[in-house]
């Protein structure tokens, strides 16, 4: 589905890799060697050169916003532009019964932005991205600052979309979730990505 | 204009005294504000002097082509204080070409727009008229060109998260950048929409002043003054606009990309 030939950047050496539907691939690496530059290259945010397309269509015959709605991607520090909860979404309400199973009250929604816990504020990004319908997710430590309970949470949530054809790209430092959400690991290293085998992974 | 009162060069320096007064205050309480109060002074007489020995000249001749020229050089300064006025914003040439440009179209415009309809001077590019009504509207657009744009990046870079968090979720540029862009031009028509509000009841506009002092009725000095309030609002308004959302276009790309990499590094 997700097919990525070549893609680089400074900072990120060409990569080339296919993301299928319904599959998921984990991605770690120690810090700064060009994670989030691979995700943010992906999502078009960033001047890059080589092929992208999702489906058979090329990134750069769609425009960059039909893309970025199609490939979701989702930052560790997620960015707000408003203090009222609901300007962040298509309809806030809708989506209750979904905020209930990332274990979010619902009463998250009567207080400004900056009063949201770290947690909060990074599994309503999740579910921001959802409402979108994306094909393809890239998620940047999305259970980073997440307790174990509502890291289940987001695992499930996340499970149940994918066996609906939904495709993950997912940064993890921690190497029991790779394995639990991802049957393919891959390993970035200054700049360098490469797929690790069943025993490196190990 | 016949009560009009002529000033001396004697009665000038009598009001010099005062320069001098205070210089030698800052000698005396060691304030060491003397030398800058000196140079500033010297400045103020000799620029002062110059323009009046060029406006005489521009007034005699009554060239359009020579007119012409004046104004442009007048916004040629002007796009330079804009671009000097930038902390961390575009890259210098960028700025002045931005503001210069914002400049050019929206004070003449305005300005053609005066002359030519309300002003009616004969002809109608007569310096006497032009060059005084360009220098009051360049001076404030200039001040709401400059004030917005450095709004604008700086917005963009605290803002940036969120701005590339409604990119992510398919928002288009103009889309993403409105909030920012809403800030800009807010802060760009603050100072013009506060004068607005404040003329005539915190201070008397200059302009209005000096036609009193000329020996103009009042009413005809507000009738004047109200014009020119306008004018300089429509081009503010207009340049701060122009510039902004080029602004707007150049921090962004055709991918939709937020590009603070255009910015001038810190």
């Amino acid at each position: 589905m997700l097919s990525v030939h070549q893609l680089s950047r400074p900072g990120l050496e060409p990569v080339s890799f296919d993301l299928a539907a319904a599959e998921s691939i984990a991605l770690s690496g120690p810090s700064g060697a060009g994670k989030t530059l691979l995700l943010r290259a992906l999502a078009d945010l960033d001047p890059c050169q080589g092929d992208v397309s999702l489906d058979g269509r090329e990134r750069r015959n769609m425009p960059a916003p039909d893309w970025r709605q199609r490939v979701g991607y989702v930052p560790a520090e997620p960015g707000w532009w408003s203090d009222r909860l609901a300007d962040h979404f298509q309809d806030w309400d809708s989506l209750a019964p979904l905020a209930e199973s990332l274990q979010l009250k619902t009463a998250v929604n009567d207080r400004p932005v900056p009063q949201l816990s770290t947690g909060e504020r990074q599994r309503l990004a999740l579910l921001r991205a959802l409402e979108r319908q994306p094909k393809v997710l890239l998620l940047d430590e999305p259970t980073g600052p997440l307790d174990e309970d509502a890291t289940a949470a987001v695992e499930a949530l996340l499970k149940e979309k994918q066996n609906h054809g939904l495709a993950l790209l997912w940064v993890t430092h921690d190497r029991r979730q790779a394995e639990r959400i991802a049957s393919r690991q891959f390993w970035i290293d200054r700049g360098r990505l490469r797929e690790a085998l069943q025993e490196d992974a190990q | 204009m016949n009560d009009y009162i002529r000033l001396e060069y004697l009665d000038l320096g009598l009001s010099a005294l005062l320069l001098l007064a205070v210089a030698g205050l800052s000698l005396l309480l060691q304030l060491r504000i003397e030398r800058s109060l000196a140079i500033a002074g010297l400045r103020c007489v000799l620029q002062l002097f110059l323009v009046g020995l060029v406006l005489t000249k521009l007034f005699a001749l009554a060239s359009p082509w020579w007119t012409g020229l004046a104004a442009l050089a007048m916004i040629l300064f002007a796009g330079r204080e804009i671009m000097a006025r930038q902390e961390r914003g575009f890259q210098r040439l960028w700025a002045y070409g931005i503001g210069t440009s914002a400049m050019l179209m929206a004070a003449t415009l305005v300005t053609l727009f005066a002359l030519t309809t309300q002003v009616q001077p004969d002809p109608w590019y007569d310096p006497r008229y032009a060059l005084p009504l360009l220098g009051m509207i360049l001076g404030n657009t200039m001040t709401g060109i400059a004030l917005g744009l450095q709004r604008l990046t700086e917005g963009a870079r605290q803002q940036r998260a969120g701005i590339e968090a409604q990119l992510c979720l398919g928002a288009t540029r103009r889309a993403a950048m409105l909030p920012v862009t809403r800030q800009a031009l807010t802060t760009a028509l603050m100072p013009i929409i506060n004068s607005l509000a404040a003329t005539g009841l915190v201070s008397l506009p200059g302009m209005m002043t000096g036609q009193i002092l000329a020996g103009v009725e009042p009413m005809e000095a507000v009738k004047y003054q109200l014009m020119i309030m306008f004018l300089i609002a429509g081009g503010t308004t207009l340049g701060a606009v122009t510039a902004v959302f080029v602004g707007v276009y150049r921090l962004t790309d055709s991918r939709d990309r937020l590009r603070l990499d255009r910015l001038a590094a810190e």
